[in-house]
């Protein structure tokens, strides 16, 4: 990179975290819930931001979409159960937890004065195990996107472990919050005398695009920024557009409750289908170049992806495409019915059980 | 011919990004709501246009270009509907501006505020 | 260098729109800030894509743009109703119906 990118990638750096740090301030000094929620949405924006500055576009995508998206709406379907401000505290609580706080801090800076440079091809990440990675994905693979191919193929079974605890939290939050009858208590009422009338065309018209996108995002994981964590929250959001402006009701008829629960499972069941497809073919668990038997390998048209001469791993190319939609669908699930517990949940809704 | 493209698109970039800023001094400066959402919606589209057809002339023609269009898209069609559910959030709320009047709307008489301002209405 | 003139100017901005957000003295002034503070990062991620010859960014814009609509209409929606499950009202539906 020559001297005026470095320049001003390092003055990019310098704003985006004196930007952090002033709406950290501001989030710790406010006392309404809904504007820490909100400087908190704005405080992954500018996370995100940085992280591209960084030049890691997966983890800058996926801190947009969970961190300024998913998350702060999430949040304030939880907030709707409590009240909407913070208790003042008083401040000489605060000075034996602001003094541990600051020596923890120091010790974090002083260590992080250690490592190595950033950038550095020398540094123990870059020259082992990283270096290997890029080498051999080209070879083993095929896909442009590394961090694609280690997620899916190299680190498979990290990742079907990751889709499991997504599911776990689904089941955990639908364990709590309730779904099926409880969570659809949500009174069928208007909001009166308001008329949003462009904001229902806008969103007739965002919805499908947004999905759309959401499969586009899914399937171009191999060669750019994406995936299927990103698109089953791409997803999720487009079903929330919906319920936010058409009503949950009638986001519940369009995609039910007992969907969601299915959906979710099925996307488990998918990713560690493929595994298993792999071990009764002969191979090891995930291990993608046993997932078609020979004959039907053999079957694959040549030119399928445009090139016949290019040596094309297929096993690869298909497994992560596979597990990819597993992931799509266990994400999108578990985000849609952690949105419909909290949404359907108000303090109405808590009142009419306390009464029945 | 590539460089004074790259010049023109340089100077459409340098146009929204002078548009963005005026539109944040605004949001800063105005003294209501109303005005706030006007200052910053409108400059954010104005300079969203400017920069991104600052950058489609900044690229050969092709997928990225594709790609400008439909970021220009989206934030045509999203920005001021935003702006317009807030302005009706708020209305539906009872604020009421501090300059002008919403007597185009039929139900507001000439308040307090703005009877001593000289709005023009 | 024009380009990153414009990423300049967009930070100042940015800046700008924070303050806002930290003292608006209603919400919906904070809701504003952060709508326009999300356009203004879409397009910073944009120009950050030209600056360091990054195709991809693109990508991550044109999602943003979407989401950040989304997002504001969630907190637009909560501060005024109270509630996320309820539908946004239609022309000429509605009136005197209260929840």
């Amino acid at each position: 990179m020559s001297t005026p990118i470095l320049d001003a990638s390092f003055a990019l750096n310098v704003a985006l975290l004196l930007m952090l740090v002033a709406i950290a301030f501001a989030v710790v000094r406010t006392r309404s819930l809904l504007a820490a929620i909100l400087l908190m949405s704005v405080y992954s924006l500018a996370s995100a931001a940085w992280l591209m500055v960084a030049d890691a576009a997966d983890v800058a995508f996926t801190e947009a979409v969970v961190g300024a998206g998913v998350s702060t709406i999430v949040l304030l379907g939880a907030i709707l159960l409590a009240r909407g401000e913070t208790e003042r505290v008083n401040w000489k609580l605060m000075i034996v937890p602001g003094v541990l706080a600051a020596v923890v801090g120091g010790v974090l800076i002083y260590a992080a004065s250690g490592l190595p440079n950033y950038g550095d091809p020398a540094s123990p990440a870059n020259s082992h195990v990283g270096r290997a990675y890029l080498e051999a994905t080209y070879r083993d693979i095929g896909a442009p996107n590394v961090v694609t191919a280690v997620l899916a193929s190299y680190r498979g079974f990290d990742t079907l472990g990751e889709t499991v605890v997504i599911f776990a939290a689904c089941i955990g939050v639908a364990l709590m919050l309730g779904f099926g009858s409880r969570a659809t208590l949500a009174p069928p009422t208007e909001i009166p005398n308001d008329q949003h009338v462009v904001l229902r065309v806008v969103a007739k018209l965002l919805i499908p695009l947004i999905v759309l996108f959401a499969f586009y995002v899914q399937f171009h994981g191999d060669l750019g920024a994406g995936g299927g964590f990103q698109a089953g929250v791409i997803m999720a959001v487009a079903i929330i557009l919906h319920a936010l402006v058409f009503g949950l009701r009638a986001t519940m008829a369009a995609v039910p409750v007992s969907l969601a629960r299915s959906v979710a499972a099925l996307g488990v069941v998918v990713y560690a289908g493929v595994g298993i497809v792999c071990i009764i073919n002969g191979g090891g668990f995930l291990d993608y170049d046993y997932l078609f038997s020979p004959r039907v390998e053999a079957m694959i048209p040549a030119n399928l992806l445009g090139d016949p001469n290019h040596v094309h791993h297929w096993g690869q190319h298909f497994g992560i495409l596979f597990i990819e939609i597993g992931v799509l669908l266990t994400v999108s699930a578990t985000i849609v019915t952690m949105f419909y517990g909290f949404a359907g949940r108000t303090i109405e809704t808590i009142e009419a059980e306390r009464r029945t | 011919m590539v460089e004074a493209l790259h010049w023109i698109g340089g100077a459409f970039i340098v146009a929204g990004a002078l548009l963005s800023i005026l539109g944040a001094v605004g949001v800063l400066r105005f003294p209501d709501v109303y005005t706030r959402i006007h200052a910053a919606s409108l400059t954010d589209t104005g300079g969203a246009t400017l920069m991104l057809l600052g950058m489609g002339f900044l690229s050969p023609l092709g997928f990225v270009t594709l790609k400008l269009l439909l970021v220009w898209g989206f934030v045509m069609l999203t920005s001021p509907a935003a702006a317009n559910a807030l302005a009706n959030a708020a209305y539906g709320a009872g604020v009421r501006p501090r300059i002008g009047t919403f007597q185009i709307m039929g139900d507001d008489k000439p308040g307090p505020a703005s009877s001593g301002d000289g709005a023009a209405s | 260098m024009l380009v990153a003139a414009g990423v300049a100017g967009l930070v100042v901005a940015m800046s700008l729109m924070i303050v806002r957000a930290m003292i608006g003295p209603s919400h919906y002034d904070r809701i504003l800030a952060a709508n326009s503070f999300g356009t203004k990062t879409v397009l910073l991620i944009a120009l950050m894509g030209f600056l360091f010859g990054r195709p991809d960014f693109l990508d991550i814009a044109l999602v943003y743009a979407l989401i950040n609509f989304v997002t504001t209409i969630a907190l637009m929606k909560f501060f005024r109703y109270r509630t996320l499950a309820r539908p946004l009202g239609a022309m000429g539906r509605g009136a005197g119906k209260d929840g």
